[in-house]
Formats: C-alpha cells, structure tokens, sequence
C-alpha cells in the first residue's frame, strides 16, 4: 500500500477512536455525576437500568431522541439550532492537541497518540475553548428569553475575565517547559514527581484550577446556570436533544479540564517513580500504560471537579469578578514575573 | 435560638484572619467533611418496591367493610359515614332485609349500594371514626396509582368488603 493511504487510515482511526472515547466517557459522566452526587447526599442515585445503572445512559440518549423537539415561538430559529451544534464541536476541537498516551508502533511505524502533535498545542485549545463563549451567548440570545439571556452575559463575562488569568497562569508553565506542544510539555515533568508542575509551580496550579473551574462553568462558579436564580440559565429554552448537546458538551469540557491538569501540571501519562522506558516493556505495552495512566489521572481530576461541586455553595456575581480581577490577576503576574526571574537566573 | 448545638455565632464586626481570607483552608476542611459522608455515610435511601418502611398502627389507606363475629355484614345503612364524610364521596342506597339474605344482616336495612369515590376521599378517617357499627375502616393498602382507567377508583362494596374468614382481597 501506498505511505500515504496508510498515514490517512491512522489519523482516521486516531480520530474516530479519540472522539469515540470523548463521547462515550462523557455520556458515562453524566451517571457518575448523578451516583457520586447521591453519595455525596447520602442517597443511592440511579441504580436500575442495568447493574449500577450502568445502562442509564443509554436510557436519557433514548430519551432525548425521543422527545419532542420544541423551538420557541419567538426565538431565532437559525440562531436557536446554531447555539447547540457550535458549542458541542468547539468542545471536541482542543481533543486534537491532547495526547492520551506514548507513542505505539503500527504497521511498522511509530504512531503518536494524539491526532496532531502541533507545536502550538495549547496555545491552540486555549484559542478555541475560547470561542466556546459563543456557543453560550448565540444560544441564550436565541431563545430569547430573559433568564437565558442573563445566563449567557454572565457566562461570557466570566468566560472572559478568567481566560486572562489561565492564559498568564499557563505562560509561566511555557516559560518552564520552552514549548508549547503539550507532549514536550509532558517530557519536561517526566523525570520525577517533583518536576511535575504542581510542585514547581504550587500558586500557578491554584491560579490556574480555580480559572479553569470557572471556565468550565462548574460550581462555585455556575452562575451561567444558577439553578435557583436563572432555571438553568442560557439553556432554559433548550429541550430533547438539543439539551443532551449542551449537557454533553459541558461534560466535554470538563474532561478537556481535567485532561488540560493533568497534562500541564500532574506529568501528563508519567508513573511517579517508575521510568516505562527502561523497565523494558515492548513499546505496544508501555503506549497501552501510559493511556491507562493518563485516563486515570484524568478521570481523577473529573472526579475532583465532581466533588467539589458538592462540597462548595455559589459565587455571588460581584464576588466572582472580584476573585477574577483583583486577586487571581495579579497572582498569576505575580507568579509568572518570579518564574520569569527564577528562570533567567538558574 | 441557633438551628443547633453545634452552631457558633461569629462576631460579624471582627474582621477575618488572613488565613480566613484565604479560603483554601476552609475549602479543603469542606472537602474532607463531604468525603467523609461519600465514604462512610450509609445511604438512607429505602428502595421502595423491594424494601417497604413499616406502617403506623393507625395508618389510614384504603377503606375496608369489616364482618361481625358470625359474618354478616356490620354496616346497617345507617349514612353515619355518609353524612360525615367531608369529601361527600360515600353514596349509599339502603334497601330492606327480606328472605335469604336475612342470615347476611344482623338488622332490617342493610346498603344495597356502598360506593367511595376514592379519587374525592381525602383519607381523613372521619367515616371510620362515625361508623356506629364498626363497620368501616381505613388499612393499611396505599398502592392505589393507577394510570388510564379512572372508573377504578369508583370503589364497590364489593371490593371493599371482607369475605368470611378471609383478610380483604386487594386491587393492584
Ligand atoms: S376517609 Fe374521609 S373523605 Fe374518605 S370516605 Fe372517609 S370520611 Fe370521606
Ligand atoms: S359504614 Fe357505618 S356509618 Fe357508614 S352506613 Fe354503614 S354502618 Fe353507617
């Protein structure tokens, strides 16, 4: 065959596996909200679609397919439906960048695990989670209504004010690391825990997870949905399965959160103390490893993000903007004016 | 009055410490007090077809027509529940006791027709409590959803009433 019939049919596999993978842990996310969420309330959650509730997904998708699909009277109908499929695939896109594991060797050549190793990786997801705000906005405008609307303004004020502190929190990763593609970010934490960025970079991480919290849209800092003040905020006037694209899409983005943590600042696939390529293993073995690894620091972070949402009550609105502006700005410059210093010197 | 002995009451005029300012602390104590319940707390959760919670002696559930000590049936017409009843959902029409039936009746009227309306009852009891016979009583059966078809809710005497010797056969 020829080389390049074979590249195509890799990358090919690579993304329908990826996004295979995305869809499918996203949709598991949304039982694991829902029993760790009762466990945390101590309740049971939903157990009786299959063993756990294992098959309860499956059940809201049916759901969701077999709702009635509503647009409002007065809403914008073009706009309406752009909201929904804007959002779920600018929550897929950054999934490019993100490596889940080692190299494997296919058919003879190496295969990276990732869809495209771009020497710009995370300048790249940061700039297109970033357009993620219009998903939101186009949506809540749509539907117009005022309780969407609401939530759509507060969310790209949030979305906004917090892409500034990650984007200083992550500059000081960079200046470490000498890249921006996540995989040599990860091969620059890889010699030993203490490299991992969480240690080297202590108030960066703080910085850092709480902006990525807020990008997220996750509590403390949900006030896009607000629940109790906004129903639910930009997506009150969503139902059936234009509802589940959102809901999906959130959970998306939660995962590409966690993924993003660990990555930048837990190692990304390394084992703490263990080196995978000299205990000798063949390179198909350590590459399925370091998946395995990277999946369960991953689900871990999504699992913490889960937790806290249990755990911490709401922002108010003034009290979020103050957080963002006055005091995780100025500690990001703060810290990433000491990396700067600390960098230069050694 | 605090919710609870554990409640403290914080002097809102002090200010915070800088450690208090800062949140992480709390946060992390928040944490561990939710991980504690996540991983030790039982659930409290009664898993309701399989598991049932037991009923107060004098639960009130779906109406029950009793017999006396020789099986007849008690209730005499008497409209004592009837009139009673605050939902006005009995209806009962009295006729004579003539013939066979006399060994069914220990007097001369008995009810010919004994409906409840149970969507109207409100499940007060207050028939029970007016029987003069002991006739009429509210059990412990409370599974009455149903879905389609409301003339089942239409309850008959003779869905109500105890056969002989037998506990009342309920509906499902
Ligand atoms: S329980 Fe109350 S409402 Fe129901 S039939 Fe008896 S008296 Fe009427
Ligand atoms: S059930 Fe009791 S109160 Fe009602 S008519 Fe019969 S005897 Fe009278």
């Amino acid at each position: 065959m020829e080389e390049w019939i074979i590249d195509i049919l890799i990358s090919l596999a690579k993304t329908l596996a990826f996004f295979g993978v995305i869809l499918l842990w996203a949709a598991y996310i949304t039982l694991g909200e829902r029993r760790f969420a009762s466990f945390f309330q101590n309740r049971l959650g939903p157990n009786r679609a299959g063993i756990f509730g294992l098959l309860q997904p499956l059940a809201d998708g049916i759901k969701f397919m077999m709702k009635e699909e509503i647009i409002p009277k007065n809403a914008n109908r073009a706009f309406y439906l752009l909201g929904p499929t804007l959002f779920i695939t600018i929550a897929l896109i950054p999934w490019a960048a993100i490596p889940f594991g080692d190299t494997v060797v296919i058919a003879g050549r190496e295969v990276k695990l990732q869809i495209v190793d771009l020497n710009v990786g995370i300048l790249f997801m940061i700039a297109v989670s970033s357009i993620g705000v219009y998903g939101i906005m186009i949506g809540g405008w749509a539907s117009n209504n005022k309780y969407s609307l609401l939530g759509a303004i507060r969310s790209s004020a949030q979305l906004i004010s917090y892409e500034i502190t990650m984007g200083i929190a992550l500059a000081a990763v960079f200046l470490l690391s000498g890249s921006l593609s996540t995989r040599d970010i990860i091969i620059a934490q890889m010699q030993s825990p203490w490299h991992w960025n969480v240690f080297v970079q202590p108030l960066g991480f703080i910085v850092f997870f709480v902006s990525i919290l807020a990008e997220t849209n996750r509590v403390p800092f949900d006030l896009a949905e607000a629940e109790s003040e906004l129903i639910v905020g930009y997506h009150t006037e969503y139902g059936a399965f234009k509802f589940a694209m959102y809901m999906l899409s959130e959970y998306i983005n939660l995962i590409t959160a966690s993924a993003l943590i660990t990555l930048l600042y837990f190692g990304g696939w390394g084992i703490p103390f263990v080196d995978l390529g000299r205990l000798g293993l063949s390179v198909n073995l350590a590459g399925l490893i370091s998946v395995i690894v990277f999946l369960v620091k991953t689900g871990f972070f999504v699992f913490v993000f889960i937790w806290i949402r249990w755990t911490l009550p709401r922002f108010r609105y003034d009290q979020l903007m103050n957080l963002g502006w006055k005091i995780l700005l100025p500690l990001a410059l703060v810290n990433l004016f000491g990396t700067a210093v600390v960098a230069l010197l050694v | 009055m605090a919710i609870n002995v554990r409640a403290k009451y914080l002097n809102k005029t002090e200010e915070m410490s800088f450690i208090d300012r800062l949140y992480l602390p709390a946060i992390v104590k928040g944490m561990f007090i939710t991980m504690k319940h996540f991983l030790f707390t039982k659930a409290y959760t009664v898993e309701y077809p399989e598991e049932r919670k037991p009923i107060a002696p004098r639960f009130r559930g779906r109406h029950v027509m009793k017999r006396d000590e020789m099986g007849r049936e008690r209730c005499t017409a008497c409209y004592c529940c009837q009139y009673s009843c605050p939902a006005e959902c009995i209806n009962i029409e009295a006729a004579e006791v003539t013939g066979d039936i006399r060994n069914n009746h220990p007097e001369d009227k008995y009810a010919r027709v004994f409906e409840i309306e149970l969507l109207r009852c409100i499940f007060c009891g207050f028939c029970q409590e007016a029987c003069p016979k002991a006739a009429i009583y509210l059990e412990e059966f409370y599974e009455l959803a149903d879905y389609d078809d409301r003339s089942k809710y239409l309850l008959t005497k003779k869905e109500m009433m105890e056969t002989e010797g037998k506990p009342v056969k309920y509906r499902v």
